[in-house]
């Protein structure tokens, strides 16, 4: 890349934390965001599936109630995560001209959605609120953010399922690359704990039944592992060009050095077993950073703990990488969050970013007994990292055939 | 039994200061909802259903146009509960 980009700001509200810090803290010390669903909800409509994980802390207690009421869940996680990151940047002065946005969600305003439909049938349209479209749209986190940091170099957003947020990411770095802008807010969030979406995902077998012990239930690669677990928050990082960033003198914390989006073009839920398009993703994101496969030593895997997913996955990384994948250290850090589909990129970028900050693999809980199917070197407890200039890389894979990937280097 | 003047602005102030945390005692007669109190037509619509609801009454679309100021809408409740 002719343009070098850095990671300057960190910002997350997840079921592990209401920040970065208590976030990355609870995930390196093994914890399971996952509990019970305490809502009267899951009884009144026989959901199936009763757990997941809630944000740690809710959004309610961190804005305004103004902000509560005008915003979408899923758009109150992104404006914390995206505070946050936007405060660890300490960006004091830019162009606002010269700052864009890239912030993702899979699914966008279902709560909005489903409850204006509820206020249409129970008190006439009337009575729907006239904030109902700016509220539902998927567009509408990526706007929150904007607005709230004034960012008028472009605000888009990517919206591919559970890949979202890893492509948020990558189009962060052609936004950059182009020399149009100087920072990217970039990010992720999803606010869809709701009956309907647990019902729906139930209904196609994705999510684990393991209401008993819900802390165990998100075990990507186990032999016992039987679906995703949802979950649901916001992360976001501020991405900055090497030379604004050191103009300021910030702190840096990583490089972003590839990012590529590929798509399968073979079914709409299942991933290709060759795992093709996810390894193309993978070869066209190394070229992009200039490296190797020998310089990667780290890999945050998609690995949502369904059965067929997690094999796909292998597949695609074994073609890519080999003998060499033995020596890759692999966290799948959905075991502790859940899944937070279209915050789940994001959310795995900043892990990713500070694994390679504090030369740490975060750990793979719930690993019992590994799929013997699926012979990769799992972390599973906190593992050093090499010293020395160091490559990690994050995938995701969304419904829709959607393959996402990004490479992170060390910076010294 | 209908509320007088005051108790109309009481509740409607509360009512605007729920919907966009203007200060309840902010909301006086003579201010206008856009220029005073910098009230968009988004905000503005939910706090005349949310009036509506409070005040058992009915306010036309039609005659939002012409609410100008707080007192406006406090006249034309107090009115409409008669």
């Amino acid at each position: 890349m002719t343009i070098k980009i850095v990671v300057t700001g960190l910002g997350a509200t997840t079921p592990l934390g209401g920040d970065v810090k208590s976030t990355w803290s609870a995930l390196l010390a093994g914890v399971s965001g996952i509990s019970t669903l305490e809502q009267e909800w899951v009884a009144r409509y026989e959901i199936p599936v009763t757990f997941a994980g809630q944000a740690k802390v809710p959004a309610a207690e961190c804005l305004t109630p103004q902000e509560v009421k005008r915003l979408d869940p899923s758009s109150q996680f992104a404006l914390i995560a995206a505070r946050e990151a936007w405060a660890d940047a300490a960006i004091e002065e830019i162009v606002p001209e010269r700052l864009a946005v890239e912030f993702a969600t899979g699914i966008g305003g279902v709560w909005t959605l489903l409850d204006a439909f509820d206020t249409l049938k129970e008190r006439g349209p009337r009575r729907v609120l006239p904030m109902t479209v700016p509220m539902l749209m998927p567009n509408g986190p990526a706007a929150a953010v904007g607005m709230d940091i004034a960012a008028r170099g472009g605000v888009r957003t990517a919206v591919s399922a559970c890949a979202s947020s890893t492509e948020a990411i990558a189009n962060a770095i052609t936004r950059l690359q182009s020399g149009e802008v100087d920072v990217v807010v970039a990010g992720g969030c999803e606010a869809a704990i709701h009956p309907l979406p647990i019902a729906a995902f139930a209904a196609m077998h994705a999510l684990s039944r393991k209401n008993e012990d819900p802390a165990s239930a998100s075990r990507p690669y186990d032999v016992n592992r039987d679906g995703f677990v949802m979950g649901e928050g916001g992360a976001a990082l501020v991405l900055e060009t090497e030379e604004h960033a050191l103009a300021r003198g910030a702190k840096i914390y990583a490089e972003l050095v590839g990012g590529s989006v590929t798509s399968d073009a073979y079914h709409i839920t299942a991933p290709d077993p060759e795992g093709s398009g996810a390894a193309r993703a993978v070869l066209a994101a190394l070229a992009q950073a200039n490296a190797t496969i020998e310089d990667v030593v780290h890999i945050n895997a998609h690995a949502t703990s369904t059965p067929v997913g997690d094999i796909a996955e292998y597949t695609a990384l074994k073609r890519v990488f080999g003998d060499h994948l033995d020596k890759i250290a692999v966290s799948a850090t959905k075991a502790s969050t859940g899944h937070l589909l279209g915050g789940a990129g994001a959310i795995e970028a900043i892990f990713t970013v500070l694994a390679l900050k504090e030369r740490l693999a975060p750990p793979t809980i719930n690993l019992d007994e590994q799929d013997p199917a699926i012979p990769l070197d799992v972390v599973t407890e906190p593992r050093k990292l090499p010293d020395g200039n160091i490559l990690a890389i994050s995938n995701s894979f969304g419904f829709g055939g959607h393959n996402a990937v990004i490479v992170f280097r060390s910076y010294n | 039994m209908a509320l007088s003047q005051s108790e109309v602005l009481a509740g409607l102030a509360e009512i605007v200061n729920d919907e966009t945390g203007i200060a309840i005692e902010s909301v006086q007669l003579e201010k206008s909802f856009q220029d005073d109190l910098d009230i968009d037509s988004i905000s503005m619509m939910t706090i005349v259903v949310n009036a509506e609801d409070k005040f058992g009454v009915k306010i036309p679309d039609e005659e939002v146009k012409n609410l100008t100021t707080v007192g406006d809408a406090v006249n034309f409740i107090t009115a409409a509960q008669a």
